[in-house]
């Protein structure tokens, strides 16, 4: 039975549109209705809840059939509200904040943040040299994890399980060695205005150079089990295209920027925290799509392995050294130590405020109820974090708190390439676009 | 009891609600609701070194509707709280919540108007667990946690009567806020 | 340490060899940005400490004299070039240049194009609410880069709360469409020339703008073992 002899079946026009009565063996005059109103296009949620988009990303597809015609990021669905939040804390409280936007680059976030206000409070250069190294170890131990975390996932929602595992497999390493060091695997509230809050522990110079020979034997295994292979390349090659007049236009830094083939690292070209000391390259590649992001980023994981070797070598030099600004007014006061009952404030700590120094005390105490004062004005201190340029935007108007702190966050900006690197390709093509702009959904919405 | 010794090798008595429970226990399968920082510390329970598979959770379903444990990991915005809710009701019982993080139990340090102060505002919780992110081994304690509360659900009319109890426990319990005299 | 003795070390010129002299910091217009009254930030007569009737002038970093040093004559003398700037202000190291917003678009169109400044990459829109700058409430401050010059400068633009409009620069520096976006979502400013300018991070049917000043924190009173704890924005703390 077929529409055209069912008295009841066939199109019929109403105001919902047209609508077919379908009665069997008639798919191809219902198909034929239907491609007859070419207008009508199909929008795809992939909604925020999705295993392959990054985090809470909603991406609205406009599809026909396999291809996508338009591609629209809708993001907000992790708005925490840090800046506001920071807005009614002290400075020092203000890293435990911003720590969490980014959230698997926590260093560079409280680096940015801190250098900033390091910046107001025009203490740049007082910075002690081992505080300075200690930040460009955990930051380059951050970048490694960081980049192990975006192939991994990656990979992952390519189908590449293997690489999810190993991926991950490898970050624990890392986190083993930031819990050694700053106690906490992931949102440390460790690089702050003045320093970093602790000394290194002892032993930790030998796990880091452990780490560093176990990463040389493991890092190869990602290029043995990616680079040439042609499912991989297949799926990676070509895809995501931006080249170097799109990235500028759009704002985009970070391994994007640099798969383009253009060497902007701001760790190069404006140095900070003594980048200038440290032999490493800026890592390129010259096809502008996502296997080139995929290969710069197992390159830059390299160059991050040699600058943590030359910190180790240099941190081994500088045993006793301060990890705190002198000034005792805004050094973070107290050392903590490990005792019998979890980590707290150090005896030794405790015996010098109450029994030796009246000032200490004193200093101790209004630094952790008022915290220091920072001078009224602004400052942008933009760092290479994972994803690009990050740099937060710090106004002070005199007082214990942050006026205004807003983060210039890379995965915010970079993830508004995804309509021009997705529309025209295909759907899977544009989870793997995403994947290679790796963006953090807690720095997109802070 | 005496049963048992005189049946021959191989036959295991039980009770229907025992199987049950033993069952749906050691395969719950997490639904992927990871939504920032929590989230990190769930793949990597998943992940070789603190290995979920062991629990027969190694499969994220990325359909609620075959997932039977949401673990909520991370904060929840006021934009992402609907969205909740309805992976909440897509999911179908038994299911259970697991809230993980600080942030998805109180609202963590995000005291404010961006975030819903505890998934318990959005959807029933069985498990709180506090932490920012907690270990992956905290995860897995809160999981086992909860498989013991799996295992005393009841089947059936006494399930009734078991939800019927614990409310009437709830509505009579004491606030929080009220518990006085705890600091010595 | 009291907030009159760090106005008393606000920075002179940067950039010149001199030794910088402790001159009274001038009080121009668009410096005082508002007072700071009493040292906590109690409301009533919660404060029998004394210091609540101390008054504090919030003075911000005074404009800069000519020469600036370095490559910031360069820019500015281009800059005045093509548009009349409010001011500029040097401050430990980083140039702002306020604009006034009908010029705006010129100026940025400008630091893009002209070959001597070419300031191709443009970070990202980042608004400020003052509330006590009258006229001029709501700051729009944008951060310019030059890769072929590797130099960094700061744009800021002032809009009041009356009139919250300033013309979009989507056209020169297509990167800023969500930072636009996102400042209008937080701050109200509505940024002319737009082509789609909506909420971005807050629900779509979100009442208010969330990081002005007026706007509050939001929080619950927290519920501890025998007692609450009011939310961040109502404890008693220093201001």
């Amino acid at each position: 039975m077929s529409t055209t002899e069912d008295l009841y079946a066939g199109a019929s026009e109403t105001t919902e549109g047209r609508v077919f009565t379908v009665t069997g063996q008639d798919w191809d005059s219902v198909v034929q209705g239907v491609h007859e109103e070419a207008d009508e296009r199909v929008v795809v949620n992939m909604g925020p809840q999705h295993p392959s988009t990054h985090g809470v990303l909603r991406l609205i597809l406009e599809l026909e059939g396999e291809t996508v015609t338009e591609a629209r990021c809708g993001i907000g669905y992790l708005h925490t509200g840090i800046e506001k939040n920071m807005e009614y804390r002290s400075w020092v409280q203000g890293t435990t904040f911003c720590t969490r936007m980014d959230y698997l680059s926590p260093f560079y976030n409280e680096a940015t943040y801190s250098m900033g206000v390091e910046r107001l409070l025009d203490i740049e250069d007082d910075i002690p040299e081992k505080a300075q190294v200690m930040r460009v170890l955990l930051m380059e131990l951050n970048r490694i994890s960081s980049h192990l975390v975006a192939i991994a996932t990656g990979g992952m929602e390519i189908g590449a399980l293997t690489v999810m595992t190993i991926g991950f497999r490898e970050r624990e390493l890392v986190l083993d060695l930031f819990e050694l060091i700053t106690g906490l695997r992931m949102n440390h509230a460790f690089i702050r205005p003045g320093g970093v809050a602790q000394d290194l522990p002892p032993g930790a110079l030998d796990e880091i150079r452990e780490f560093i020979k176990l990463m040389k034997k493991r890092l190869p295994e990602y290029a043995a089990l990616c680079n040439a292979n042609p499912i991989f390349k297949g799926r990676l090659e070509n895809v995501g295209h931006l080249d170097l007049a799109g990235c500028l236009a759009l704002g985009l830094s970070g391994p994007v920027l640099r798969s383009t083939g253009y060497a902007w690292d701001l760790r190069k070209t404006q140095p900070y925290s003594g980048y200038e000391d440290y032999d490493f390259d800026v890592q390129t590649w010259d096809t502008c799509d996502a296997y080139g992001r995929f290969r710069v980023r197992l390159a830059e994981m390299w160059e991050s392995l040699k600058i943590v070797e030359q910190a180790a070598d240099r941190l081994s030099g500088l045993e006793g050294a301060p990890v705190m600004v002198a000034d005792k007014k805004i050094a973070w006061p107290s050392q903590l130590a490990i005792g019998s009952d979890g980590m707290g404030n150090s005896l030794d700590h405790i015996k010098h405020i109450m029994g030796e120094s009246m000032e200490a005390l004193i200093h101790h105490f209004k630094l952790v109820t008022e915290g220091f004062r920072v001078p009224p004005g602004q400052a942008y201190v933009p760092i290479e974090s994972p994803r690009g340029e990050l740099g937060a935007h710090v106004v002070s108007d005199g007082g214990t708190r942050p006026f205004r702190a807003h983060f210039r966050d890379p995965s915010f900006t970079n993830l508004q390439a995804t309509s021009v690197m997705s529309e025209g390709g295909m759907v899977a093509d544009v989870i793997v676009a995403i994947a290679s702009i790796d963006p953090v959904m807690g720095g997109v919405d802070r | 009891m005496g049963i048992e010794e005189k049946l021959p090798n191989g036959i295991l008595l039980a009770s229907l609600e025992k199987l049950v429970n033993w069952g749906r226990k050691n395969s719950l399968w997490p639904a992927t609701f990871g939504l920032a920082c929590c989230a990190i510390e769930m793949m990597t329970s998943g992940g070789p070194k603190y290995d979920l598979a062991r629990f027969g959770m190694e499969v994220f379903r990325a359909s609620p509707r075959q997932a039977d444990l949401m673990i909520v990991a991370g904060r929840v915005s006021q934009k992402m709280a609907p969205v909740l809710r309805q992976i909440y009701d897509q999911m179908a019982d038994p299911k259970w919540v697991l809230a993980m993080g600080v942030c998805a139990s109180s609202g963590g340090m995000f005291n404010n108007y961006a975030v819903v102060q505890g998934v318990d505002h959005v959807v029933p919780v069985d498990m709180y667990l506090p932490g920012c992110p907690p270990r992956p081994e905290m995860l897995i304690d809160a999981i086992l946690k909860l498989h013991d509360q799996v295992k005393a659900t009841k089947l059936g009319t006494n399930r009734l009567a078991q939800i019927h109890d614990l409310e009437t426990e709830a509505l009579a319990a004491l606030p929080t806020s009220e518990m006085k005299g705890l600091l010595r | 340490m009291t907030d009159t003795d760090k106005t008393e070390k606000a920075p002179a010129t940067i950039g010149t060899e001199e030794q910088t002299v402790n001159e009274p910091a001038v009080h121009s217009h668009g410096e005082v940005v508002g007072v700071r009254q009493g040292m906590f930030g109690v409301k009533g007569s919660g404060d029998t400490s004394g210091y609540g009737g101390l008054v504090a002038p919030k003075v911000f970093p005074s404009a800069a004299q000519r020469p600036y040093g370095g490559w910031y004559d360069e820019v500015a003398d281009a800059l005045e070039a093509t548009v009349r700037l409010e001011g500029v202000v040097i401050h430990r190291g980083e140039i702002t240049f306020h604009v006034r917003r009908e010029d705006l678009v010129a100026v940025a169109k400008h630091l893009r194009d002209d070959p001597a400044l070419r300031f191709e990459f443009c970070a990202g829109v980042s608004g400020v609410h003052y509330p006590d700058d009258a006229g001029r409430e709501l700051h729009a401050v944008y951060h310019l880069l030059s890769m072929t010059h590797n130099r960094r400068i700061r744009l800021e633009v002032a809009c009041p709360d009356a009139d919250p409009h300033i013309p979009s620069i989507v056209g020169i520096y297509p990167t800023n469409d969500w930072h636009e976006r996102e400042t209008y979502d937080f701050f109200g400013i509505v940024f002319d020339g737009h082509p789609a300018l909506t909420r971005v991070l807050m629900p779509d049917d979100w009442p208010g703008h969330p990081q002005r000043k007026d706007y509050p924190l939001g929080g619950i009173p927290v519920e501890y073992k025998g007692g609450t704890i009011p939310p961040p924005d109502q404890r008693r703390s220093y201001s």
